[in-house]
């Protein structure tokens, strides 16, 4: 316990010694506090339409200023943030838990099914990201769940490949062979023998993913393909403020901001744990 | 060379019709009769069973499967709804705007990051190597329409530089490439980032080999050596992250056409959605997918034209 | 007249670990139409020695103090574009790897010709010359083997293109390092066969570096043993292969495989390690592993000559 605990503190350390790292946590963190306490810190309710308050500088009463319907912008961002961080979280453990059962069905599975699944996520890579998004929009209506089934289709291909890679090693290796005909079940080989030894590398690939998952929540809700109205989402103020862009540049500016800060926070901390724990990946992003 | 190339030819194919495979499957899941879609609320019953007749949706699936697989690679992508025109001469006249985008974008990408990438690896560890790093990594992590709108804002809103809408006069090239200079910065920015840390990552593995030092060893001059001995080995596995990266480029394409309101094909299925017009929504993702295939074909037999251990491994 | 002459030559790296010292006081001499053998054990410093002559030190590498004299010039005091302009047409180098040494997406024509680009004579004046080297590298069909890429030929035509290369500017110094290295013995005795054929046609001197004591001894006219950055025995190769007075190289002799070929079982070796040469010891390099090992050992020894025939031992004197 006590080195596991050494180990934690010393990795944070090694992050925080980059530079990058640093401004890395710093970012993510003021963005997830930012998001959990958006109540608190804003003060001013993101739905309460005022149309006397449309378009208003920004000032000490309104931080960022007011859209076009009056709402106070600063809290609409900080609300924006909660969207943005529990898509992020929630489709990228959807993602992973998708990823490791298909790539298991891959690897364990027969020559077959493995050929038809590899075919299948060649060809789900071949559709460019926002041609998918816009094809699946068709199908389900504008919604979060479209914007989750997008991110799940884009990332799973990915993460079932490093499980799949790992789980034909150990298939050839004999050990798994030794503990299957002791009639230990898949669960189990999986938890023993092949999650040890992708959990690191998967999970910094899903930490290096938030920051494209939350460009796509952004960018569909942007084209109005994702998160409907009222709901404040950065891309739909990003949208907001590209209407009136030559009049009231500011909400083009706080709609974007939060984005690019983000993006940025979790790539730098990203590509830290990377370097940090596993500098194999290099070269993958 | 030609045995990789069919080969490769090959994988295409079987990709493509993957895709339809799914394309078919999602029109076919898609809730509501897209006759009476098509039609409008005011459509008698009888003009919606003959539009269904039309469409062959009367047949059972695979029938109609069929039909939209083999029409399709006939290059038969059905009609678009609203003016009855063959959906892939539609989307074939938009396709000319976003290619043109892409290339803009690439030629960004490439003029300024592989330069850059190079100039980087030669001074490696330096502070301007580092700082070259940092950007981009920046420029590869925020998203391509923050830098579209925020590209609009500065230089064509605020600044007037640049115009903020369209694609320019038809037949004036000057403006046309005026039109294209924002835009194509927004497609190709991130890319100059991916490349430029692509080619210092592979100059600085190509510049430690051992054929660099015997050049070294004949007294060639360091330009030499960097910019063609290290450079042209460098700069293969930059061609095929690019083929990789015009189906990003695509995505950020729409964008763009969006944002600076940019005929295209990413502006023809985005109002294509809109209106629910459906043949033309899967007839144009059917087409970009097909493009995107085809260049990533054509990345992969660059390399294999580029590198000669490529096409004899094969 | 010496053609190469290097004079108590140190170079140091700097390392992460503090500075390491690679050479320590180098001196020996490659006489004009010679060939000189430098032999040791791989981290003997060999390709320090190689990379220093050169000018090809690693960015973290320094020349700490002496001399390398070349036709008259101190190459350490020479700046990188004189530098280059010995480099290839006046010193020109076989390298050990010849998969690695030919850049594999040029033509092996192009690569020839690019080497001449100091000639001045036309292109295809400079494809002629590559091919005509090519077939006095007994290349089949030479002027073929210009529009093909390396990977087309095998590992010995590998080596025989960069001995080709190497020998086309018709330099004064070629250095050979371990060239036959990654070759089976048959085409090792061809690569040697023709690396003295061609020094003898053009007339240069050659460095050959090695650890294979056999190779060293049919080929070389006088032999430079090397231990932990210091040359410890130097003499004609009778000297040292008949006589030896350092015992690092009576052991060298002793491990040789091609003179315990079909006898021992075991490949005996030198026990210990090379020293830490970050931190050298202040007497005999050596002494850690010497089984002639006394007290006097920690004192530097000094160059015991007779006859031309030098040994950095205390008891050299002995034999």
């Amino acid at each position: 316990m006590f080195a596991a605990d050494s180990d934690a503190v010393g990795a944070f350390r090694r992050i925080f010694a980059e530079p990058l790292g640093g401004l890395g946590i710093v970012l993510v963190v003021a963005m997830i506090a930012g998001a959990v306490f958006a109540d608190l810190l804003a003060g001013a309710d993101p739905f309460r339409i005022s149309p006397r308050d449309r378009f208003l500088d920004p000032s000490l009463d309104h931080l960022l200023g007011t859209d076009h319907l009056g709402r106070d912008l600063f809290s609409r961002v900080l609300h924006g943030g909660r969207i943005a961080l529990s898509v992020a979280l929630f489709s990228t453990a959807a993602s992973l838990a998708i990823g490791i059962v298909l790539g298991l069905i891959a690897g364990f599975g027969p020559r077959w099914l493995d050929n038809i699944l590899i075919l299948l996520f060649d060809a789900i890579k071949s559709f460019p990201t926002v041609m998918l998004a816009l094809a699946l929009v068709t199908l389900f209506g504008p919604s979060l769940t479209a914007v989750i089934v997008v991110v799940v289709l884009v990332n799973v291909p990915g993460y079932a490949r490093i499980i799949r890679t790992q789980t034909l090693a150990l298939k050839s290796a004999e050990f798994v062979a030794a503990a299957e005909s002791m009639g230990a079940g898949t669960a189990r080989v999986l938890r023993v023998h092949i999650l040890p030894n992708v959990i690191g590398p998967l999970l910094i690939l899903a930490s290096m993913d938030i920051p494209v998952v939350i460009a796509i929540e952004a960018g569909m809700s942007f084209l109005g393909l994702g998160v409907r109205p009222p709901t404040p989402s950065w891309g739909a103020i990003l949208n907001d403020g590209f209407t009136a862009i030559r009049d009231t540049p500011w909400i083009a500016v706080a709609g974007g901001l939060p984005i690019i800060l983000t993006t940025l926070g979790f790539t730098f901390l990203g590509e830290t744990l990377r370097d940090v724990f596993d500098p194999r990946l290099r070269g993958r992003g | 060379m030609l045995n990789y190339a069919v080969k490769r030819l090959g994988l295409s194919v079987v990709i493509v019709s993957v895709a339809m495979l799914l394309l078919f499957s999602m029109i076919y899941l898609i809730p509501g009769d897209p006759a009476a879609v098509a039609l409008g609320p005011r459509a008698t019953e009888a003009m919606r069973e003959a539009l269904r007749i039309k469409m062959g949706l009367d047949k059972p699936v695979w029938i109609q499967f069929w039909n939209f697989f083999a029409s399709a690679w006939q290059g038969d992508l059905g009609r678009e709804v609203l003016s009855d025109r063959p959906v892939a001469q539609v989307v074939l006249e938009q396709l000319p705007y976003t290619l043109a985008l892409i290339a803009s974008g690439i030629i960004w990408s490439v003029a300024i990051g592989i330069p850059l990438g190079c100039w980087a690896a030669v001074r490696r560890s330096s502070f301007a190597d580092r700082l070259v790093g940092v950007l981009s990594v920046a420029v590869i992590a925020v998203p391509s329409f923050v830098i579209a709108i925020y590209a609009l804002l500065i230089f064509a809103v605020t600044l007037r530089w640049l115009p903020a809408i369209g694609a320019g006069e038809p037949g004036d090239p000057g403006s046309q490439i005026v039109h294209l200079i924002l835009p194509s910065l927004a497609v190709g920015l991130g890319w100059v980032g991916y490349i430029a840390r692509m080619v210092r990552a592979s100059m600085l593995e190509s510049l430690e080999a051992s054929h660099i030092r015997t050049a070294r060893a004949f007294g060639l001059p360091d330009r030499q050596i960097t910019y063609q001995y290290a450079l042209k080995i460098a700069i293969l596995p930059t061609v095929t992250l690019l083929g990789v990266g015009i189906g990003q480029m695509l995505s950020s394409a729409v964008f763009a056409e969006i944002v600076f309101a940019r005929p295209g094909v990413g502006k023809l299925v985005y109002d294509a959605i809109l209106t629910r017009n459906y043949p033309l929504v899967t007839g144009a993702v059917l087409v970009t997918t097909v493009l995107f295939v085809l260049i990533n074909l054509l990345a992969d037999l660059i390399v294999g034209a580029l590198d000669p251990r490529v096409r004899s491994g094969f | 007249m010496s053609e190469l002459e290097i004079l108590d030559l140190s170079v140091s790296f700097a390392t992460g670990g503090g500075d390491l010292q690679a050479l320590n006081k180098v001196t020996f001499k490659v006489p004009e139409h010679r060939i000189v053998g430098i032999v040791g054990e791989s981290g003997c410093g060999k390709s320090t020695l190689i990379d220093a002559i050169l000018g090809l030190l690693a960015d973290n590498g320094r020349i700490d103090g002496g001399e390398i004299l070349f036709e008259g010039r101190d190459l350490t005091k020479l700046g990188a574009k004189e530098l280059r302009e010995i480099r290839g047409p006046r010193i020109s180098t076989v390298f050990q790897d010849p998969m690695g040494a030919l850049n594999p997406v040029f033509r092996v024509g192009r690569q020839m010709t690019n080497i001449q680009y100091r000639s001045g004579l036309s292109k295809r004046e400079k494809a002629r010359r590559a091919a005509e080297m090519l077939r006095r590298v007994r290349m089949p069909d030479p002027e073929a083997a210009l529009s093909r890429y390396p990977h087309e030929f095998s590992g010995g035509m590998k080596q025989r293109i960069a001995i080709a290369m190497a020998m086309m500017m018709e330099p004064a110094l070629l250095i050979a390092d371990e060239p036959t290295t990654a070759l089976d013995a048959t085409l090792e005795a061809a690569t040697i066969d023709l690396l003295l054929e061609l020094q003898n046609q053009i007339g240069c001197s050659m460095l050959y570096v090695s650890h294979h004591m056999g190779v060293i001894a049919e080929l070389c006219d006088e032999v430079v043993v090397m231990y932990a950055g210091e040359v410890v025995e130097r003499g004609t190769t009778r000297q040292v292969f008949l006589k030896p007075r350092h015992p690092y190289t009576q052991r060298l002799i002793e491990c040789d495989p091609a003179r315990l070929a079909g006898r021992a079982e075991k490949l005996p070796t030198i026990p210990g390690d090379i020293p830490d040469l970050r931190a050298r010891p202040s007497g005999c390099v050596f002494a850690a592993r010497c089984s002639l090992r006394e007290e006097v050992c920690g004192e530097p020894p000094p160059e015991n000559v007779r006859e031309g025939h030098m040994a950095r031992c205390h008891r050299a004197a002995e034999n």
